[in-house]
């Protein structure tokens, strides 16, 4: 590296005044250098703002003519141009529950393994393969999810779901109506599939930073596996754990494609978890492009913006608390 | 003793489903990558690279789709790239230390798993409506504001990564600041951004519903930046969720060319990467 700088300043024998304007020309180009960077590191930030402004401006006609009833409405008429955002925030929500209460388990699961109990030679490449699946487009999921997922939980999941709670009081109403493998339940699954690679990798990960020294300890006193992670590792790392779990969240919340392709595509807010349902991304995803009229397109937007500030608040804390726990290992 | 069997049998439980979530996990996981080359292989032939996408009912391939995507991914990466290498420069480099760079890190961040579909929204109203039409390089747009989270990130990590010896040797021979900073620290911290760039490539490859609404489809071949485009996920959309077996049939296999090469792109930048982790 250092041979580059040598033959690139070389001592120079010019006359003083062509010295001085070398050494100009040079500070010159080291300001300007040093001011694009600043102008590109501000770019980045304007860019949240441009999004954020862009979604607001588009939303106004929406906003002035529902106001915040938006929030609350059921309605989704395209003819009488009534629109609520009710159904796809109710879909957003629960499928995104339905996930992690499968995904954050068992990545938590995968997480211990990989840090643990895996034989030494199997953890590197179960890691990277973890890692890997976690880059997989979100489409492939989708197209999975409809063609193989949906026919199965059809065949063998749903019906018996229905027969085996459909005499239970509360669990009767979650589980009912016709089995018909899209909906609710099943894109909370393949959501849970899509976020445990990110979970399980940011877990072990953030155990990862828990100092041997206190693992080691914990055993010497006598600690089997289990205590320890309960009593030593997870105290340790609690904020990033949760910092993970939220990353996942966030991403469970905005996944589009996968959830497109099984969610239904139904606007209304029903209890059972089998039924069809819409979710904010699904159905921006589906209707922009038919949207005709002012009010349907900025109903849309304004559903875009209510899913940002949604994920913006959960990507925010993640964040916050991935931080703090980067300090504590630093 | 009977405390003791108590932990012990709760500890192999414990254990026991640990196993069970790893193997649960990784089970569903593969037979997601099964089933796609089972389904894909199918219907792989020379007619997909040279044919363009079919209507309902006759033969065609995917030379249109692969053609949009390629060209918008390069554009994408090309107006990405430039800007969040500078912005991971002023990060690392000038300032380290200042309120600026704490601000765009955390900005960054949120960009880096904010919902692409937004994205779309976005380039939708910032390029699509004053156009008045769909194109194919407001998609490019909408990816380039997917690329620069990726690259700015790992150009900061890696450019942080550069000991500090090097610079102070540079400098101490006269260099320049910009000049320590491109032809020492880049240089220094190069497979690392190369490895940041094969991300964003491999991210963006993929990526569906920021095209959605800003470049759309298009059945015919088309280069016109300025035109609705195709791409392979979008046609992946279009084909999938439409009636038609035939149609269905090259949705799976264009699934299976995006996996393809989104896998191959991440290895190579795992293969470019381990060499700089075990150094470090």
């Amino acid at each position: 590296m250092s041979d580059v700088i040598l033959e690139s300043v070389a001592p120079s024998r010019s006359a003083p005044v062509d010295r001085a304007n070398a050494l100009a020309g040079i500070a010159l180009v080291d300001r300007i250098f040093h001011q694009v960077t600043r102008i590109a590191a501000i770019i980045v930030l304007a860019l949240l703002g441009g999004v954020i402004l862009s979604l607001v401006h588009g939303s106004l006609p929406a906003i002035k003519a529902f106001g915040v009833g938006f929030l609350f409405s059921q309605a989704w008429n395209p003819v009488t141009d009534n629109f609520g955002a009710m159904p796809a925030i109710y879909g957003t929500i629960v499928t995104s529950i339905i996930a992690m209460l499968i995904a954050v388990p068992v990545g938590l699961g995968v997480a211990t393994f990989l840090t643990e109990l895996c034989p030494h030679p199997l953890r590197r490449p179960i890691g990277v393969a973890i890692e890997l699946l976690a880059g997989i487009p979100s489409i492939i999921y989708g197209i999975w999810g409809l063609f193989v997922l949906a026919p199965f939980v059809q065949t063998y999941v749903q019906p018996g779901l229905i027969s085996l709670f459909g005499d239970v009081p509360v669990l009767s109403t979650l589980f009912a109506g016709p089995p018909y493998g899209i909906g609710m339940l099943t894109a909370g699954f393949i959501l849970a599939i899509m976020v445990l690679p990110f979970i399980a990798s940011i877990s072990r990960d953030v155990f990862d930073t828990v100092p041997p020294v206190l693992k080691e300890a914990a055993t010497g006193l006598g600690c089997t596996t289990w205590e320890m992670m309960r009593h030593v590792v997870l105290p340790y790392t609690r904020v990033g754990v949760i910092g993970g779990v939220m990353l996942g969240l966030g991403r469970a919340l905005g996944e589009t494609m996968a959830v497109t392709f099984v969610i239904g595509n139904a606007h209304k807010v029903s209890p059972s978890l089998l039924a069809p349902g819409t979710t904010i991304s699904a159905t921006i995803a589906n209707e922009f492009t038919e949207a005709v009229g002012d009010i349907y397109t900025s109903a849309l937007i304004e559903l875009g913006l209510i899913l940002f500030v949604i994920t913006f608040i959960v990507l925010a804390i993640a964040r916050y608390m991935l931080m703090r726990i980067e300090r504590k290992s630093a | 003793m009977s405390l003791y069997a108590a932990r012990r049998k709760r500890n192999s439980m414990a254990t026991g489903l640990a196993w069970g979530a790893a193997i649960f996990g990784l089970a569903w996981l593969f037979l997601i990558l099964a089933s796609l080359f089972y389904e894909g292989v199918k219907g792989l032939s020379p007619a997909v690279f040279t044919q363009m996408t079919p209507p309902p009912g006759s033969q065609g391939g995917l030379m249109n789709a692969i053609a949009g995507s390629l060209l918008m991914t390069v554009i994408g990466v090309a107006i990405g790239t430039p800007l969040g290498m500078l912005a991971g420069t002023y990060m690392a480099e000038y300032g380290r230390y200042s309120k600026l760079t704490t601000v765009v890190r955390f900005i960054n961040d949120i960009l880096l798993s904010a919902p692409s579909i937004v994205i779309g929204l976005f380039v939708y109203t910032l390029l699509v409506a004053p156009m008045g039409h769909f194109s194919g390089i407001s998609g490019a747009v909408a990816l380039s504001i997917l690329v620069v989270p990726v690259v700015l990130r790992t150009t900061e990590d890696m450019l942080l990564l550069v000991p500090g010896s090097l610079r102070e040797a540079a400098a101490a021979l006269g260099a320049p600041r910009a000049h320590v900073i491109v032809h020492v620290a880049y240089r220094a911290a190069k497979a690392g951004i190369v490895t940041g760039v094969l991300l964003a490539v491999a991210r963006v490859s993929g990526e569906t519903a920021p095209l959605l609404f800003t470049a759309l489809n298009n059945q015919f071949w088309s280069t016109d930046l300025n035109a609705p485009m195709a791409s392979l996920p979008v046609v992946i959309f279009q084909f999938a969720l439409s009636p038609y077996k035939d149609w269905q049939q090259l949705a799976w296999t264009g699934a299976l060319l995006i996996t393809v090469a989104v896998l191959a792109l991440s290895i190579t930048a795992r293969a470019l990467s381990a060499g700089r982790r075990k150094a470090k």
